[in-house]
C-alpha cells in the first residue's frame, strides 16, 4: 500500500478512537435531543389551560356588556369592585379588573390578581383589549373594521429574484437558523480537526518519532496522510451532524410543531457548507502542521494555533452587526480571507444571497492558501522538527526558510 | 557494493561547521564504528545520510544509490532521538511502522512474534508503551529497526539506557546481523563496546575524520614501545630496556627503539625467570580516544 495511505489509514483510526472525538460526534444529537425533551417540558408547562377562565371586571364607564366571550376567557361584569374583590377572595374568578370613569380620556385599567407575576398573561391581556375595543366600536363601525383594528396586519414578504421572478429562498429567521447552527459546527469542527493534526504532530515530535518516521517516509507524505487521515475524521463528524440534523428537525416538529417544520435546507448550502469544510479544514490543518514543526511541546503548539484558530470563531463575535449589514465591504473581505471565510460564507448565506464572483474569489484563495499552507508546512518539518529545545523566534524562521 | 559511501561532505549551521568535507565508506558484512565526542557531528552525518538533512555539499549513496522511497525500505535506522507512540500497543506500534517500510501487515505480525519472542517480549506484546520500562521500550524500537530486514543498519547511541542483560542481548544480535551479510553502522561514547563489536572505524572530532580504517590496524599503529611483565624471581638488569614502571600486579618495561620484544622475552627465558604475563603493551580504543580528542583540542 502507498505510505500516503497507509498514514491515512492509521490517522484515521487513531483519530475516532479518541473518547474527544466521540464524544464530539455525539454531542449535537445528545445536546439537541436534552434541548427538544426541556422545550416539550417547558412548553407543557407554559401551555395554556383548556379549560374556561373567568375574570370578573367593573364597568364604572357603561356600556362594555358585549363580547365577554373572548377565547378561553369568560368575562363577568360585578357591580363594584368589593363585590369582585370578595369573588376573587373565594376562588370564584380568577382575577378581575376595573374600567374606571375617566377610561375613555386616560386609558388607564386597573387589574387585581393573586398571582405574583412578571408581566400580565398575554392571553389575558389579549382578551381585556378585545373586549374593549370590540365594545367601543360595536355600532360605529362595521364588523370587519372591528376585526382589523384588533388584528390590523399580516405582513407577508415574498423575495423576487433580479428578473423579477420569485426566489426559491425566501429568506427569514428558518433560513438564518441553519445556516447559524452549521457554521457553529464548522467552527467547533474545524478547530478540533486542525488541533488533532496539531497533537498528533506535537505529541511525534515530543515522543521522538519524527527522526524514526522519517527515515521510512517524506515530510510531505507524512503531513499529507495525517491531514486527510484527520480530516475524513472530521469530515465523517460533520456527515453525521448533517444526517442527524433533519432528523431532529422532524422529532422536533412532531413534538414541538411551529415554525422548526418549517425550516428547509437547500441543496446549495449543504454543497458549499461541505466544500468550505474541506477547504477550511485543509487550511487550518496544513497551518496547524508547520505551527507543531516549529513548536517544542503540544502546549506551546497550541498556544500559537488558537492565534488562527480564532479566525474561525470571530464571525460570531460579530454575528448581529453581519445580519444587520451583511453585504457590508467589512464582511465581503472578510469572506475572501481565507481563515474567516468558511464560517463567515457560511452565515452571510444564511442571511443574503452571496454572489457568485465572491463564492468563486473565496474559494479561489482558500486553495492557494492551502497549497501555499503545505509547502511551507513541509519545510518547517523538514527544517524544525529535529530541533527540540526553544522554539524559534520569527526573524530566525525567515532566515532558516531563506537558508533551505 | 559498498553499503555506504559518504563523499567530502560539509554541513554548517549558521556560523557552525558541524560536517567539514568528510569521507568514508562502508562495507557489506561489516559492523562499522562512528564515534567522536559530543557535538563532533556524528548525529548530523548520520541524518545526512538518511537524507533527513541536506549537505550543503558532497555526496551520499547508500547501498549502491541516492537516497530514495525505495531504499529507505532496505535501511533500518535506530536514532539518538528516539520514542514511540505513547498510547499505542507494542504489536499495534511495531506493525504500523514496519508497515512503512513496505512490511504487509501479515508478515510483519509474524516477524514481530518472532522478535519478541526472541527478546523475551512476548509477554508484553498487548502492552500500551507507555505501559513499558525504558529498557523494554529500547528493545522495542530495535526490533521495530531491524523487522523489515534491511541490508543496512544504523544505530545511534543504541545502548543508551540498557541494563547489562539487555546489552548483552543486543550485541548478540548485532553480531548476527553482521553474520547474515548486512552492514552495520555503530555510534557510540561507549568505546569497550566498539572495540568488542566493531571491524572498522571512523573517528571525528569537529567535524572531521581523526581516525579511519581497520580497528586491529590502527590500535597496532598506537602500539606503544612498551611490555607488560607479571614474573616471580629478581628482574635485574636487561639490554634494550630504559625503564621499569611498576603497577599493582605487572611491571611496565619500556623499550628503546632499537630493541624487540621478541628480544626481551627470549633474554628473559634465558635467565629463567618464572613469567606469569608477557604482553605488548596495546592501548585501548578509549586512550586511543582520549589522546586524539586531547591532541585537537
Amino acid at each position: 500500500m502507498n505510505k500516503t495511505l497507509l498514514i491515512f489509514r492509521h490517522e484515521l483510526l487513531h483519530t475516532i478512537k479518541r473518547t474527544g472525538f466521540i464524544i464530539l460526534i455525539l454531542a449535537l444529537p445528545v445536546l439537541a435531543l436534552l434541548g427538544i425533551g426541556i422545550l416539550n417540558i417547558t412548553s407543557g408547562i407554559a401551555k395554556p389551560p383548556t379549560e374556561v377562565n373567568i375574570i370578573g371586571y367593573v364597568d364604572e364607564v357603561g356600556g362594555f356588556d358585549q363580547f365577554t366571550t373572548q377565547g378561553n376567557i369568560t368575562l363577568v361584569s360585578f357591580d363594584t369592585p368589593e363585590a369582585a374583590k370578595q369573588a376573587l377572595i373565594n376562588k370564584d374568578i380568577k382575577e378581575y379588573f376595573v374600567v374606571p370613569p375617566d377610561f375613555i380620556s386616560t386609558g388607564i385599567i386597573s387589574r387585581y390578581t393573586t398571582q405574583r407575576e412578571v408581566t400580565p398573561p398575554d392571553a389575558t391581556t389579549a382578551a381585556i383589549e378585545n373586549f374593549i375595543s370590540s365594545n367601543l366600536l360595536t355600532g360605529k363601525v362595521p364588523a370587519n373594521v372591528i376585526t382589523r383594528v384588533e388584528s390590523p396586519l399580516n405582513l407577508v414578504t415574498i423575495t423576487l429574484t433580479s428578473t423579477g421572478e420569485v426566489a426559491s429562498e425566501q429568506g427569514g429567521l428558518t433560513n438564518l437558523i441553519i445556516p447559524g447552527i452549521f457554521g457553529l459546527l464548522l467552527a467547533l469542527s474545524l478547530t478540533f480537526s486542525s488541533s488533532y493534526v496539531l497533537q498528533g504532530l506535537g505529541e511525534e515530535k515530543e515522543n521522538r518519532l519524527m527522526e524514526i518516521l522519517l527515515s521510512s517516509v517524506s515530510t510531505r507524505q507524512l503531513i499529507i496522510g495525517k491531514v486527510l487521515g484527520i480530516g475524513t475524521a472530521g469530515l465523517a463528524q460533520i456527515v453525521v451532524w448533517v444526517i442527524t440534523i433533519p432528523l431532529l428537525l422532524n422529532l422536533a416538529s412532531s413534538s414541538i410543531g411551529g415554525f422548526i417544520s418549517t425550516i428547509q435546507i437547500p441543496a446549495n448550502f449543504l454543497v458549499l457548507g461541505v466544500a468550505y469544510f474541506i477547504l477550511g479544514y485543509l487550511l487550518f490543518a496544513v497551518l496547524s502542521a508547520g505551527v507543531a514543526a516549529i513548536s517544542a511541546t503540544v502546549r506551546e503548539a497550541q498556544g500559537l494555533a488558537a492565534i488562527f484558530t480564532l479566525f474561525a470563531i470571530a464571525p460570531f463575535w460579530f454575528y448581529s452587526l453581519i445580519m444587520l449589514f451583511p453585504n457590508s465591504p467589512i464582511w465581503v473581505v472578510f469572506s475572501i480571507f481565507p481563515f474567516s471565510a468558511p464560517v463567515l460564507v457560511m452565515l452571510r448565506l444564511g442571511m443574503t444571497g452571496v454572489p457568485v464572483w465572491q463564492l468563486a474569489v473565496s474559494i479561489a484563495v482558500m486553495v492557494l492558501s492551502i497549497v501555499g499552507g503545505l509547502l511551507l508546512a513541509a519545510k518547517l518539518l523538514r527544517t524544525y522538527i529535529l530541533m527540540y529545545g526553544k522554539r524559534p523566534n520569527l526573524g530566525e524562521i525567515i532566515r532558516n526558510l531563506r537558508s533551505g | 557494493m559498498l553499503a555506504v559511501e559518504v563523499s567530502h561532505v560539509v554541513k554548517s549551521f549558521a556560523d557552525k561547521v558541524a560536517v567539514d568535507n568528510l569521507s568514508f565508506s562502508v562495507a557489506q558484512d561489516e559492523i562499522f564504528g562512528l564515534i567522536g565526542p559530543n557535538g563532533a557531528g556524528k548525529t548530523t552525518t548520520i541524518r545526512m545520510m538518511m537524507d533527513i538533512i541536506k549537505p550543503d555539499s558532497g555526496g551520499v549513496t547508500m547501498l549502491g544509490e541516492k537516497l530514495s522511497e525505495a531504499t529507505k525500505n532496505r535501511l533500518g535506522y535506530l536514532p539518538e532521538e528516539r520514542g514511540l507512540y505513547k498510547k499505542l500497543g507494542v504489536l499495534e506500534s511495531i506493525v504500523y511502522l514496519a508497515s512503512l517500510k513496505g512490511v504487509d501487515r501479515h508478515s510483519a505480525t509474524e516477524k514481530a512474534n518472532q522478535l519478541l519472542n526472541q527478546t523475551g517480549m512476548l509477554d508484553s506484546k498487548n502492552k500500551k508503551i507507555e505501559e513499558l520500562s525504558r529498557g523494554m521500550g529500547q528493545i522495542i524500537q530495535f526490533i521495530v529497526t531491524i523487522i523489515h530486514n534491511p541490508q543496512l543498519v544504523i544505530l545511534d547511541e543504541p545502548f543508551a539506557g540498557l541494563d547489562p542483560v539487555n546489552t548483552e542481548l543486543l550485541k548478540g544480535m548485532f553480531a548476527d546481523l553482521r553474520n547474515q551479510g548486512k552492514a552495520v553502522i555503530l555510534s557510540t561514547h561507549q568505546m569497550n563496546q566498539v572495540e568488542e563489536l566493531c571491524d572498522r572505524i571512523l573517528m571525528i572530532n569537529n567535524g572531521q575524520a581523526v581516525l579511519y580504517g581497520n580497528l586491529s590496524e590502527i590500535k597496532e599503529r598506537y602500539r606503544g614501545n612498551s611490555v607488560l611483565l607479571d614474573f616471580q624471581g629478581e628482574l635485574g638488569e636487561i639490554p634494550g630496556v630504559t625503564a621499569k614502571r611498576p603497577h599493582k600486579g605487572y611491571t611496565e618495561l619500556i623499550l628503546d627503539g632499537r630493541t624487540t620484544t621478541q628480544q626481551v622475552l627470549a633474554y628473559l627465558m634465558s635467565r629463567g625467570l618464572v613469567i606469569n604475563r608477557f604482553e605488548v603493551a596495546t592501548p585501548s580504543l578509549n586512550e586511543i580516544f582520549l589522546k586524539e580528542v586531547g591532541k585537537k583540542s
